[in-house]
């Protein structure tokens, strides 16, 4: 960060605490969005569109369940499509959370405090969402519901180790279940102020049972800070390892477009830009809707757009380097692969991806944009809709023409198809949403960290 | 109501009289009209005391008689195992019993698979020669139709439900009308007859009626061959090194094709020692699989076929009397053309043949015929016989002459068999507006369509696996047909029909087929019955028992010296009754010897016999009509097999399309699917077209079959496809090909379901293809055009194979893309149909698919080629030793077997789809929905129980037939022995004609599989990706003339 030469007379970092805040208003601030009877109506009306595709995702999985895989617009050659995008879209999103909380952390980053509760909310929800596809996308879910974990069974079958799919199970369900864990530990300490600030009874119970007894002792926060570091230490080879084994799913096929090395790298740097550009969609509304400029200030916002810029060109290169090992391997079915993707029949999603994932997150080299919330949001979006498309293309351009040209085919989705998405964004936003009524969606102790008394015990910080 | 003549009537039957249903006890007027009165006058019965003691009397005798009738039994009839006698019947062992599928007259011979008294599976009979053990797909999908719940099933009289007896009855009273007449208003309508027994019935009715006119219509009738001409020809491809077809498709359509293409396969196959093949001529008028075959392919219109004929008898020195219509003058490139082929034909004298197509008009045929007799080929690669067909006419005449006398009310009793004229007729006939002009109408048919709907009588025909018969195959040897079931409904075969209006009605199948060749045996009828190697029998019955054991009767076959089917009555019943026997004029007995005939005049088309034709064609295209390869002429339209198999060479399921030539497809802005409407002869039809590399420029194909109205739930048009019907178009004067087409686009789109969209190799050399002459030089050229890795490039431990070691082997020199196998893999393995919508999502559940390529090059190259060359290439499981799709099933649900099979394990399998996903073949089909059809109870029948029903959300896939491998390794270890090589046949394997697919133990260096994948032309598909398939093939060898096609510079693709 301090590569170039900056005179320290010149140069002050912007602040990551706007404001002239003591312990006492920061934790007024962020407690009194939760407790109050009295919601902004923009989170009614979100809430309420949410719950209402949470109800469309019922409709469509039950649907799917009754029918089966044929209400969606998969096929042969075309096996994996919009769930499998889906799943993949949904893992990448859920790898901010998780970078945010424990690399960020073990790299000191102070600027992360004020994001890392809600990222690290939005990382479960939304690997929620992703968990959900892998299950339904098979043909019989509830054979797959236990089939896929080895547990001990009168026909001695086990998984079949080789398989990607195996891999998978084992990387999501740890990265799920150490990112509860994560989170959790990390609220423990604001669920007691707020078992303490409640005046609700009931709010009162389920605070207080959720804190766990917490105190505040010496003793506690010294546990707290172990327990803490161990978990950003075992989380932070998860957010590697996650998507390198979600990328096996395809790299380990032997399809062109899908067998190549570059995979987990280009993934996981796929997998960040992604989660970043939702942490900032969600961040910049929230931020404003709750008044919160002076926890999330300009200097988070422009951090993240950096680190968007910078996982985005990694992404590029991945794209370039699909290209150039095509070409450089001479191999026919791999340059067809690059041709067909270019200017198949599919190319509008390649050529849209390039401009979404490409182009466009390069107006953020602009300090101007990188501090405008407006420019932000829209760069943003529209790289969420850039790493979907990434998705399509990898698995659908990628299969509808394969190796024996007879075979080759067309994907068009169906409405199921759409309605099962949309469906699990609903369920994503409705989550979130929740989540922000009923629990600290920034967290108090760490941003009591940044006033200035804070500083006074120790120049190392907490 | 007379109960009491009911109670009389059953006590006065004998004991063999059985009566089946309500119906046919109901034979009396009182008891029908109560049977089918409606409510209210039963309602009016309540009211008076009586009458409700006379209706619950009624009510309880018609509950009692209903259930007597559900005791129906069937007589007795004993029918011969082909393997073994009934009393080895072991459950779960199938028997089989030779038997017969007739197509318009001619038998397939076959051998029904039998499982507990279901037949479940068609195999052709080895011994019989029309077969060799093959079939084609068609005669695959009958077992099908035996189980469609669509058929109809009772005789039925204006619609209500009656009984055979009443129509014997009734039959009995109209003829005794036409007695005084001596049958002059009696019409009878049936497709041409080989079998002797049934000649001799219609016969028998025609001596006692002798007015009585018999007209026959096949409406893919080989008008060329056989309408006109009173011989035919048969051919053996087996001696044959040059081959010239004149718009010929004998690989594929016509009763002998499935021994054409063994034979002419079994030329062309070229081995390590013995590199020589036959060569293959074509001139077609339509692309054809013949024509994918050939090694040489010219694209003319049909019309200058004979022209053509014409220049080629003159280039090859045979004098052409008459004077030639004026063709156009012949391009340099088809001069060439005419005079290499005259020159190659002529340097092998009687090892040459000259087939002329069979919707060619006769002229075409003499040329042909004078061709082969100036070449001195008869006798050797073609004998021309006497027709097979009894009583040989001009069909189209023959209907045109019944429409006419119909129109003039002429016609008081009109018996439709077999045909359904009302959808196959000329066009111009306007046969279903005079069929109303018909006094009574007997219609005896499968299925209740659009013909039995104008007919006041309905007889539900038997289907083939449930009758006696005795057609005649395409050489003449008698097919016994045999019984695999009793009716499954109140079915009658054609015998029992044409015998209601003979002296004696109501005899039986069995017992007339049996007696005609009982008393054929004692000498009559002019028949010498022979054992195979030429003995004597020892009596009737032994005589008998081997034909019906065998399948049929050696010593028949015209080129045996069998007789042409006699047109003969049959003895009288009882006292002979002095009545001048019809004059039939015998076929000359030996055609063959007659001296060489001088080419005839070329013909003009024949002024319409018909009376109207009306409007003027303004169109300057040529039409082109041909059977539909799977639904024929609509009459399979029911079967979802058939509808689902994929068509040769375009892959369309389902529908119907008109084929045009990409450069038409410019002019006109068409795109496959655009619907054009066919303006011809002022008729109009629609259709969608499809693009098809290789069709004449300026010529229109349609095929027949679809627009069906009334052909079931599955085959019936919708209201858009209904117009999609060539029928439409056909006129009595023109059946196969006319000028004068004009086609208007009408902006609407069509959806057509194919199976395969993208036809050009892209330079893949998914199929390698060699000329003999590279490859006679270079024999490592097919290996140089791939790459095969070192077994050493692999991570995980070699599969060790230590008893057998499965492969397959697949000759693509000699596959001609029929799709039989298709067909055969579909019956043996629960494959469901899944609909048009479904295929057209990419859905279909074929394991073993046909794929066909215009061009090894890419799409680009392929749209600029007018003439490419097609190839066929059947793809099952390739059974990988590094297979794909294991790696990556999760739940092991698909796994290698000891012997080597990539085996699925249905129950285990949770469908992820990964392992289609990883499988470079594409070869795996997923469940997306239920596809199996649980519900229909007839269909249940039909299955094969040593093969799992699949439900939804599984990925199935080909297994070699494991069952079948199963069945051996039971049958070996009983007997204590090693499975012998041969003794496994695969279903696609056992069915193919040209014999291009071999199974068996690559672990036994003596199986035929395993010298067979020793041959330097044996590759694997996509081998480069160490997938290391036990499927290999055989590359394709062309045999081009080297005066037409000077060898090409090959630059080897592979690395």
């Amino acid at each position: 960060m301090n590569s170039k030469p900056v005179s320290t007379e010149s140069y002050t970092p912007p602040r990551v605490l706007e404001g002239s805040h003591s312990y006492k208003t920061i934790t007024e601030k962020i407690s009194s969005i939760v407790l109050t009877k009295h919601q902004p109506v923009a989170w009614i009306v979100t809430t309420a569109i949410g719950f209402v595709f949470v109800n469309i995702l019922g409709v469509s999985v039950s649907y799917l369940l009754l029918k089966g895989i044929g209400i969606w617009g998969n096929n042969i050659p075309v096996g994996w499509a919009f769930d499998i995008i889906n799943f993949v879209w949904w893992i990448g999103i859920g790898h901010a959370g998780t970078l945010i909380s424990a690399i960020l952390l073990l790299l000191r980053q102070d600027w992360r405090t004020s994001i890392n509760r809600f990222a690290e909310a939005m990382t479960l929800f939304a690997v929620a969402c992703a968990a959900m596809f892998p299950l339904i996308h098979t043909g019989r879910p509830w054979l797959a519901a236990y089939w896929l974990f080895p547990y001990p069974n009168s026909m001695s079958l086990w998984p079949q180790f080789r398989s990607p799919l195996i891999w998978d199970v084992f990387a999501v369900s740890t990265y799920g279940s150490v990112s509860l864990l994560f989170w959790y530990v990390g609220l423990v300490p604001d669920l007691a102020t707020f078992r303490d600030r409640a005046k609700n009874r009931v709010a009162q119970y389920l605070y207080g049972a959720l804190a766990l007894g917490w105190r505040g002792s010496a003793r506690h926060w010294q546990r707290y800070e172990t327990a803490y570091l161990l978990l950003a230490g075992m989380s932070t080879p998860l957010v590697l390892s996650v998507h390198t084994i979600v990328s096996f799913d395809f790299s380990v096929g032997i399809l062109p477009g899908w067998h190549a090395t570059i995979f987990p790298p280009y993934f996981v740097a796929g997998a960040i830009y992604a989660g970043f550009a939702m942490v900032l969609t969600l961040a910049i509304p929230l931020r404003r809707l709750y008044g919160l400029q002076d926890f999330i200030t300009m200097r988070h916002l422009e951090n993240m757009a950096k680190v968007t810029l910078v996982t985005g060109l990694m992404v590029v290169y991945g794209y370039a380097m699909e290209a150039f090992f095509a070409w450089y391997s001479a191999n026919a079915f791999e340059t067809f692969m690059i041709v067909n993707r270019t200017t198949g029949p599919y190319a509008w999603a390649y050529w849209m991806l390039i401009v979404c994932n490409g182009l466009v997150p390069q107006v953020l080299w602009k300090k101007s944009i990188r501090t405008n919330t407006i420019w932000l949001f829209f760069v943003a979006l529209i790289v969420s809709v850039g790493m979907w498309l990434e998705r399509f293309v990898i698995i659908v351009t990628s299969l509808h023409r394969d190796f024996v040209p007879s075979s080759w085919g067309m994907y068009y989705p169906t409405i199921w198809d759409f309605s099962t998405f949309f469906g699990t964004i609903g369920l994503f936003v409705t989550l979130m949403f929740l989540f922000i009524r009923v629990l600290p969606m920034i967290s108090i102790f760490e941003m009591r960290t940044l006033v200035p008394e804070a500083k006074v015990k120790g120049a190392e910080g907490h | 109501m007379d109960f009491s003549a009911v109670r009389s009537r059953l006590a006065g039957a004998d004991g063999r009289f059985y009566w089946r249903s309500l119906g046919e006890l109901a034979d009396t007027n009182e008891f029908r009209e109560y049977l089918h009165r409606e409510f209210p006058e039963q309602a009016s019965e309540w009211n008076d005391p009586k009458g409700r003691r006379q209706f619950l009397k009624l009510m309880s005798a018609s509950l009692a008689l209903a259930g007597v009738g559900a005791c129906t039994k069937q007589p007795p009839e004993a029918i011969v195992p082909y393997v073994r006698q009934p009393e080895d019947i072991v459950p779960g062992r199938p028997l089989f019993f030779a038997s017969a599928i007739p197509l318009a007259g001619y038998a397939q011979p076959v051998l029904v698979e039998s499982h507990m008294g279901r037949p479940t599976k068609i195999e052709g009979n080895p011994d019989h020669p029309a077969s060799l053990g093959a079939t084609d797909a068609i005669t695959q999908a009958a077992v099908l139709g035996l189980y469609d719940p669509d058929r109809a099933q009772t005789t039925t009289f204006r619609t209500e439900v009656t009984a055979w007896n009443t129509f014997l009855s009734a039959m009995q009273s109209a003829l005794a009308a036409q007695k005084a007449t001596q049958g002059e208003g009696i019409r009878f309508l049936t497709e041409p007859i080989t079998s002797p027994s049934l000649a001799e019935l219609m016969a028998s009715v025609l001596q006692d009626f002798p007015r009585a006119r018999w007209h026959q219509y096949d409406p893919m009738s080989r008008s060329g061959v056989a309408a006109t001409v009173d011989t035919e020809p048969v051919y053996q491809f087996d001696k044959a090194d040059v081959v010239l077809g004149l718009d010929a498709d004998f690989l594929c359509c016509g009763p002998g094709a499935l021994r054409y293409t063994r034979d002419f396969t079994n030329r062309r196959r070229v081995t390590d020692d013995n590199k020589s093949m036959n060569r293959l001529y074509a001139v077609e008028s339509t692309p054809t699989l013949t024509g994918a075959k050939a090694d040489h392919r010219l694209p003319l219109k049909a019309s200058e076929i004979e022209p053509f004929a014409r220049a080629l008898a003159g280039a090859a020195g045979v004098t052409a009397s008459g004077t030639a219509e004026a063709g156009r003058a012949w391009t340099a490139d088809e001069q060439k053309w005419i005079a290499a082929v005259a020159k190659d034909l002529g340097a092998h004298r009687g090892r040459s043949v000259v087939v002329a197509g069979e919707y060619q008009p006769p002229a075409v045929h003499a040329l042909a015929r004078s061709l082969n007799e100036a070449l001195g080929n008869v006798g050797t690669t073609v004998r021309y016989v006497p027709a097979v067909y009894t009583r040989p006419t001009d069909q189209t005449a023959s209907i045109a002459d019944l429409a006419r006398a119909m129109d003039a009310g002429d016609v008081q009793l009109l018996v439709i068999m077999g045909v359904n004229p009302v959808f196959t007729a000329p066009s111009n006939l306007r046969f279903a507006e005079k069929l109303a002009k018909v006094g009574l109408a007997v219609y005896h048919g499968l299925y209740t369509d659009e013909t039995a709907n104008l007919c006041h009588w309905n007889i539900a025909a038997t289907h083939p696996l449930e009758t006696w018969g005795d057609p005649r195959a395409y050489d003449g040897t008698v097919t016994i047909m045999q019984p695999l079931v009793a009716p499954l409904y109140e079915g009658r075969s054609e015998h029992e029909l044409i015998c209601a209006f003979t002296q004696q009605p109501g005899r039986r199948t069995g017992d007339l087929v049996k007696e005609y060749w009982t008393r054929a045996f004692s000498g009559q009828s002019g028949w010498t019955i022979r054992t195979s190697d030429g003995q004597t029998f020892p009596s009737a019955d032994a005589f008998w028992r081997r034909a019906v054991h065998d399948g049929f009767i050696p010593g028949t076959a015209l080129t045996d010296g069998g007789q042409a089917t006699p047109f003969k009555p049959g003895p009288p019943p009882s006292a002979p009754a002095a009545v001048t026997p019809v004059p039939v004029a015998d076929p000359p007995a030996d055609v063959a010897a007659r001296p060489p005939q001088a080419v005839p005049p070329a013909t003009q088309p024949q002024p319409p016999s018909a009376p109207s034709i009306s409007g003027t064609s303004s169109g300057n295209l040529e039409i082109i009509f041909r059977p539909d390869p799977t639904v024929w002429d609509g009459r399979f339209a029911n079967n979802g097999w058939l509808q689902e198999l994929p068509k040769p060479l375009t892959k369309l399921t389902w529908d119907t399309a008109a084929w045009i030539s990409r450069r038409l497809a410019a002019q006109h802005g068409l795109r496959n699917g655009d619907v054009v409407e066919l303006r011809y002869r002022g008729s109009v039809a629609a259709m969608p077209v499809m693009i098809v590399p290789g069709q004449p420029e300026s010529s229109v194909t349609v095929f027949f079959g679809y627009g069906r109205s009334m052909a079931g739930r599955v085959g019936n048009a919708s209201e858009v496809s209904a117009r999609f019907n060539a029928f439409l178009l056909r006129t009595s004067d023109a059946p196969w090909f006319g000028s004068g087409l004009e086609i208007v686009k009408t902006g609407e789109r069509y959806l057509l379901a194919s199976t395969q969209e993208h036809h050009a190799m892209e330079g893949r050399n998914t199929v390698r293809v060699a000329t003999l002459a590279e490859y006679s030089e270079h024999p490592d050229i097919i290996h140089g055009m791939g790459h095969t890795p070192p077994r050493t490039m692999t991570l995980y431990p070699e599969h060790e194979f230590t008893s057998h070691k499965w492969g397959m082997t697949i000759d693509l020199t000699s596959c001609m893309g029929c799709s039989a196998c298709v067909a055969a893999c579909t019956a043996e393995n629960n494959i469901p149909v899944v609909g048009k919508e479904q295929v057209s999502k990419g859905r279909e559940m074929l394991w073993l698919r046909v794929d066909s390529y215009f061009s090894t090059g890419t799409a680009e190259e392929l749209e600029h080629l007018a003439n490419p060359q097609m190839y066929s290439q059947p793809v099952p499981c390739m059974q990988c030793e590094l297979a794909p799709c294991e790696v990556v099933c999760p739940v092991a649900a698909t796994a290698h077997s000891s012997e080597g099979l990539n085996d699925m394990v249905y129950n285990r399998c949770v469908g992820t789809r990964y392992c289609s996903n990883n499988c470079p073949y594409k070869v795996r089909r997923f469940n997306f929905m239920l596809y199996a059809d649980w519900t229909t109870q007839s269909l249940e029948a039909l299955r094969n129980p040593d093969v799992t029903v699949r439900s939804r959300g599984v990925m199935e896939k080909c297994t070699y037939c494991v069952q079948r491998i199963n069945q051996a390794r039971v049958d070996a270890k009983r007997e204590d022995r090693a499975i012998r090589d041969g003794e496994i046949v695969t279903a696609c394997q056992a069915v193919c004609p040209a014999d291009a697919i071999v199974f068996g133990d690559l672990n036994d260096p003596e199986s035929r599989v395993a010298k067979l994948r020793a041959q330097q032309r044996n590759y694997g598909l996509l081998e480069d990706l160490n997938t290391r398939p036990r499927t290999t093939f055989l590359a394709a060898l062309r045999n081009p003339n080297p005066e037409l096609e000077a060898p090409a510079q090959r630059t080897t693709t592979g690395h």
